[in-house]
């Protein structure tokens, strides 16, 4: 029978899982052990696997990367945690040019089978430093995957997926969404890298949305059902490596391609995918690309701002209701 | 420098080790002396591109940590990092392939002198971003203990490197958990043209930071194989035995410029020539035959190591440019670069 669990807890079973299974798998990273994490996403798994695999860190994130990377490099499949995805910001070094790079630089000598977790995203009114949606920053550097899993299932079958990975994966947990269940598949549970998923069907329009948004686009589907406009909600789920195909084929569909962004408007993840659909869906087109994003600020704390600024349920309807009309 | 600081003089003779092993590690620098001044020339030809930063004065470090180390220790460098890779058994041809961007480079031309890596010698990779690598070091460090090997890792970096951040958090993070690892900083009294003493709050901008770090200072003259091969061994046992990390300061010099082509001149002439007069090979040279080691083995070293740079120089030149069939290999694990499906 399925359980059904919050997308917190998902992320202690994805990685119990796979710790079960493997014991080359560690996790490091400030306060995950004792503590579970400051978004309490490790509870229990010190408890469960001991100290040798479930480490406290000093606040260096610089030396957290740097020990998974090399740990990784020599053996390990370490998944570190960042907790609040704006620090990657002081060891943004690490992942960009040591991280990201070194399979490349050493033509293969060097594999990286890592996990960097990040609690991603705002909504929390924790203000301009604790809310920023980091993809947009981290699907710029080759080398990296970047997954941002919407749903408790695909927080448990993307974590698997990114632990077995080869390569370093990012993977970005949205804050807003920790306290949300859903149901989780009995059993061991392994999903796969670079899948879209279409969350809903529809034939007047597509709707690309990713993490805490895909429910935002499913909310904004459902009001515009009731208008008599069937919307088809995809979940990229992953940025890196990007489900092209899903991506096309639900705009030949529909002709009509809308994002909903969390992140800053330039340089957004929905860009790139404008750029692709104009590269190569330009005939299924029916009407220009229209993106959904927080205005280019950063994000304010205050209740009242920071809905303002996230994308609503209410901003995609009025913004699919004009691109269609 | 604190007063308790280890100072290490160079050994009038070399008690515990063989004399042959120490005729290796003449070999070892003279290696290196030859491969360096001939990408330097490289360079001068404009075979060698970009840039490149030579160890030429430092080779007694690389020598000395090396001849501490066994085969599956892990070594990490810098971007001058030429030394460390050949010490690490890189073959020459490869290493200055790599330098003239030839596809049988190390890296088939994807890394250049900056990042020399050879993985199958555990030489983990030279690394240009100053300080990340000491963190890296960490990691292969606690991996070895996880997986109960008595491995030890051992990074190399220079004297502008302990006043990054990354220094500090990787000392600090090699202490807290006891990691095997042993770091080796090469203070050659410069960074890139400015002195390390006009920049930093102590004299010795590492073993003057060991404390803060629970660690005993340790401060050797680097340009003394004997006395490098000694502070490297009683680090390398510490960490292999689980007494932790150590961070050696190995003062040397070296006797080019930064880089490529820069003349050094911001450096005052008495100092290059004081430095020059302890330049670590004749001076290493005159310790062993004053020892008793015969001039022709020596010679015969010496001779033996142009051959092998000539040799490498020839067939790295006569190889192919890198090819450009394979830009977009080595990105992900699956061999390319693909980011779509
Ligand atoms: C983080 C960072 N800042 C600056 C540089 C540019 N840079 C390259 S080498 C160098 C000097 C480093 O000096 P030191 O650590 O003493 O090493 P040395 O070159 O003397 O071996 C600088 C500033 C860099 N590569 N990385
Ligand atoms: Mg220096």
């Amino acid at each position: 029978m399925p359980q059904v669990i919050t997308y917190r807890e998902a992320v202690a079973v994805g990685l119990a899982q796979e710790m079960e299974r493997d014991p080359s798998v560690v996790l490091i990273g400030e306060d995950i052990a004792t503590a579970g994490g400051v978004f309490k996403a490790t509870a229990g798994l010190l408890e469960k696997f001991g100290p040798k695999r479930v480490r406290d860190t000093p606040i260096s994130e610089q030396a957290i990367l740097g020990a998974a990377m090399g740990a990784a490099m020599t053996g390990l499949r370490p998944v570190a945690e960042l907790m609040f995805a704006d620090f990657v910001s002081v060891c943004h070094d690490l992942v960009v040019n040591q991280i990201a790079k070194a399979r490349y630089m050493t033509n293969g000598q060097i594999s990286l089978p890592l996990v960097v977790r990040f609690g991603n995203g705002g909504g929390l009114r924790f203000g301009a430093q604790h809310s920023q949606s980091v993809e947009g920053w981290l699907m710029a550097v080759p080398g990296l995957k970047v997954v941002v899993p919407s749903t408790p299932a695909d927080v448990v079958g993307l974590m698997a997926a990114a632990v077995r990975d080869e390569d370093p994966v990012m993977f970005l947990e949205e804050k807003a969404l920790y306290p949300t269940s859903g149901e989780v598949p009995e059993g061991e549970h392994v999903d796969e890298l670079g899948t879209a998923r279409v969350r809903r069907a529809g034939s007047d329009a597509s709707i690309f949305a990713l993490g805490t948004m895909v429910h935002r686009a499913l909310g904004a589907a459902g009001q515009l059902a009731a208008e008599g406009i069937d919307c088809e909600v995809v979940d990229l789920r992953s940025l890196v490596p990007l489900d092209v195909s899903t991506v096309a084929a639900s705009v030949a569909k529909t002709g009509r391609v809308f994002t909903v962004e969390e992140g800053p408007r330039l340089c957004g993840w929905g860009a790139e995918l404008a750029s692709i659909v104009a590269e190569e869906c330009f005939y299924d087109l029916d009407a220009p690309v229209r993106r959904v994003t927080t205005p280019h600020i950063p994000l304010p704390a205050a209740d009242s701002l920071e809905d303002a600024a996230i994308p609503s349920v209410e901003r995609v309807v009025a913004v699919v209701r004009e691109g269609l009309g | 420098m604190s007063n308790d600081t280890v100072k290490r003089p160079p050994r009038e003779a070399e008690g515990s080790r063989g004399a042959e092993a120490r005729v290796e590690m003449y070999r070892a620098q003279v290696r290196v002396r030859l491969f360096e001044k001939e990408a330097y020339n490289l360079f001068l030809q404009n075979l060698v591109k970009g840039t490149s930063h030579l160890a030429i004065g430092q080779e007694a470090v690389a020598a000395g940590v090396s001849a501490a180390l066994r085969p599956d220790d892990y070594v990490f460098a810098t971007y001058r990092g030429h030394a460390h890779a050949i010490s690490r058994g890189a073959p020459m041809t490869a290493c200055f392939a790599e330098l003239m961007g030839r596809e049988s480079g190390l890296m088939a031309g994807k890394g250049g002198s900056m990042h020399l890596t050879y993985a199958k010698g555990n030489f983990m990779g030279s690394y240009a971003i100053v300080g990340a690598h000491l963190t890296i070091a960490n990691g292969a460090a606690w991996s070895a203990v996880y997986r109960g090997t008595d491995q030890v890792a051992v990074a190399f970096f220079g004297d502008g490197a302990t006043n990054i951040g990354a220094f500090h958090e990787a000392l600090n993070l090699a202490a807290t958990w006891k990691l095997p690892v042993v770091f080796v900083c090469e203070n050659n009294l410069y960074m890139e043209y400015t002195p390390i003493s006009q920049v930093t709050a102590v004299a010795q901008p590492a073993a003057d930071r060991a404390s803060a770090y629970g660690l005993p200072p340790v401060l050797v003259d680097g340009n003394d194989a004997d006395a490098v091969h000694e502070a490297a061994t009683e680090a390398v046992e510490r960490a292999r035995s689980g007494g932790g990390p150590s961070l050696v300061e190995a003062v040397t010099y070296r006797h080019g410029g930064h880089s490529r082509a820069d003349p050094g001149k911001y450096r005052p002439d008495e100092e290059v020539a004081e430095w020059l007069a302890k330049d670590p090979l004749p001076r290493y040279r005159t310790r062993l035959q004053g020892e008793g080691v015969e001039a022709p083995l020596l010679d015969r070293i010496e001779a033996d190591a142009r051959d092998e740079v000539d040799r490498a120089r020839e067939e790295a030149k006569a190889a192919p440019p890198a090819d450009p069939a394979h830009l977009e290999t080595e990105v992900f694990s699956y061999g390319e670069s693909s980011w779509r499906r």
